[in-house]
């Protein structure tokens, strides 16, 4: 149940208690009930709003920066990670396997150049940085942005 | 000036144009309608069944196929039918590929029906029926189901109805427009009243994988039916394929000969390309299909629950996507409120009206639509239902 609940609710985090209840088949106030807990287990960690940059004049550019890192100072990886993740414009930050190592998510050409130029570069434990700019986002969070698709269904049929 | 009326054949200028007709011509003159009046999946076709009609059409696959069907569709489509109703058809002689489930109704009735044949149809009920049943000279007898009974065929209303000249029942479940589905046990009641008679059954049972809760169950499952049950079924709403028109019936041979004998002077054959790309839908799409229908079924829940909310009465539907909501409180017709409903609030529905006269009193709404999109709609008849209180 908290599954289809959860996936409900990736789609779209405003449906009231009595929109949710309706679609499983459950009494709103349980829904109340089950989403404070998931809430409380730390399972949903927040919730968030999928924009359309591109509507925006905000002309926040994206970057994905590829860190590869051996740790050889007291720093550590987590000690790493925790350092990166305190910036405001890191949006994520994943672990990765393969060619390299942590994959971080910077909104903002300024902070993109003061994380790498400022930070990363003066830590001994990142061996190398490679920074890739996001031209254009297709779809995010599950959601497809700027889609021109139609109902192309007459209004009315048998 | 030619007259048309000595050109035309007498029979099809007497059959009514359909009351879904009118409503289309409203809807499409008032600007920014939003509607809930369409028979067809919003989803688009699983992505493996259009790879497979892309990878035929590079292969050339672009000439007729046996009148039948493709023989390896034929096996997939028998097994599919055994694996999901229990019942065994030969893919050889007892299985025909047709034009859409539209195809396979209109002529399993020219098969059987002879002039002045009369053929039960439960109403309310898809609009085909009872135009082809003329156009084959058949007599159209109709019986009403009810609310009340959650829209099954009764047996006693069943038997009430046969007259020494009745030769064929239509059967329709998962019903459009009701929602309504038979039970097995509903089923054996009408099997019962049958067995003793020559009547034969068309069950068309095109939204047989659209059920919520309960599991589809076919009346040619039901002890002796097999032999007299044209079984109807096709890709249409199943596998979200409606334009690729593909269907197909299940017959024991002596009647599928029949059938294919006017399928093949009638089309020759089932689209080339739709009949490959519906080998992989059976093969691939198990899973496509399972998370169609349980996001039918999560739209579904909501809908009756907002309709109760609105107080308008609405019996809980099994099956297919349509509710079938009574209008009644609201003191009007089904097409004044149907009316009201897309010249104040544009949204369209279709008045039960247009799937027989004992639709009057209920409205069709489909959900086959997006949440946001149902939620919309949704919110503009209740405004259109608190206008009238």
């Amino acid at each position: 149940m908290n599954n289809e609940l959860l996936k409900l609710l990736k789609k779209n985090a405003r449906y009231s208690d009595e929109e949710l209840g309706a679609m499983l088949g459950i009494p709103a106030s349980e829904i109340a009930g089950q989403i404070k807990k998931l809430e409380d287990d730390g399972i949903i960690r927040g919730y968030t709003t999928v924009v359309d940059g591109d509507k925006l004049d905000d002309d926040a550019v994206c970057a994905i920066i590829e860190l590869k890192v051996k740790t050889k100072s007291g720093l550590g990886f987590n000690g790493i990670v925790n350092m990166i993740m305190q910036f405001d414009e890191v949006e994520s930050v994943a672990l990765m396997a393969g060619d390299y190592d942590l994959a971080v998510t910077v909104r903002g050409a300024k902070a993109v150049a003061f994380l790498v130029s400022q930070r990363l570069s003066t830590i001994d434990d990142v061996l190398s940085t490679a920074t890739h700019f996001v031209l254009k986002k297709y779809k995010e969070n599950g959601v497809i942005l700027n889609t021109d698709e139609n109902d192309e269904r007459g209004f009315v049929s048998p | 000036m030619t007259d048309y009326k000595n050109i035309l054949s007498d029979t099809v200028r007497d059959i009514k144009p359909s009351g879904i007709r009118r409503f289309f011509d409203i809807a499409q003159n008032v600007k920014g309608v939003i509607s809930l009046g369409v028979g067809e999946p919003d989803f688009h076709t699983p992505w493996d069944i259009r790879a497979a009609a892309i990878t035929a059409l590079e292969k050339g696959k672009t000439v007729y196929t046996a009148n039948a069907g493709l023989s390896e569709l034929r096996e997939e489509i028998a097994s599919y039918t055994e694996r999901k109703t229990g019942v065994k058809y030969s893919p050889d002689n007892e299985t025909v590929v047709t034009v859409g489930g539209s195809e396979a109704i209109d002529i399993t009735i020219r098969a059987l029906v002879n002039p002045g044949d009369e053929v039960l149809i439960h109403e309310p009920c898809f609009v085909c029926y009872a135009p082809l049943v003329r156009l084959a000279g058949g007599v159209p007898v109709t019986i009403t189901t009810y609310a009340r009974d959650k829209f099954k065929l009764l047996p006693e209303q069943l038997l009430k109805n046969i007259t020494p000249k009745t030769k064929l029942l239509i059967l329709a479940y998962p019903n459009n427009p009701t929602g309504a589905i038979m039970t097995s046990e509903d089923l054996n009641g009408i099997a019962g009243v049958l067995k003793d008679t020559g009547i034969a059954v068309l069950s068309d049972e095109i939204y047989a994988e659209l059920t919520y809760g309960k599991k589809h169950v076919s009346i040619a499952s039901a002890d002796g039916m097999k032999e007299r049950v044209v079984m109807v079924n096709g890709f249409s709403k199943a596998f979200a394929m409606t334009g690729w028109r593909l269907g197909y019936v299940h017959a024991p041979a002596p009647i599928a000969e029949q059938i294919l004998k006017i399928h093949q002077y009638a089309v020759m054959c089932s689209p080339t390309v739709s009949q490959y790309a519906a080998i992989a839908a059976l093969r691939n799409c198990d899973c496509e299909v399972r998370a169609m229908v349980s996001e039918y079924n999560r739209r579904r829940r909501f809908v009756v629950s907002r309709f109760n909310e609105m107080g308008l009465r609405c019996f809980e539907p099994e099956g297919a996507f349509y509710v079938f909501p009574s209008v009644e409180s609201t003191g009007m017709t089904s097409e004044q409120f149907c009316e009201k409903l897309i010249m104040e609030q544009k949204v369209a529905a279709v008045p039960g009206t247009a799937f027989g006269d004992c639709g009057e009193g209920f409205i069709r709404v489909s959900y086959a639509y997006s949440m946001k999109h149902l939620q919309d709609a949704l919110e503009r008849i209740e405004y259109v239902i608190k206008d009238t209180e």
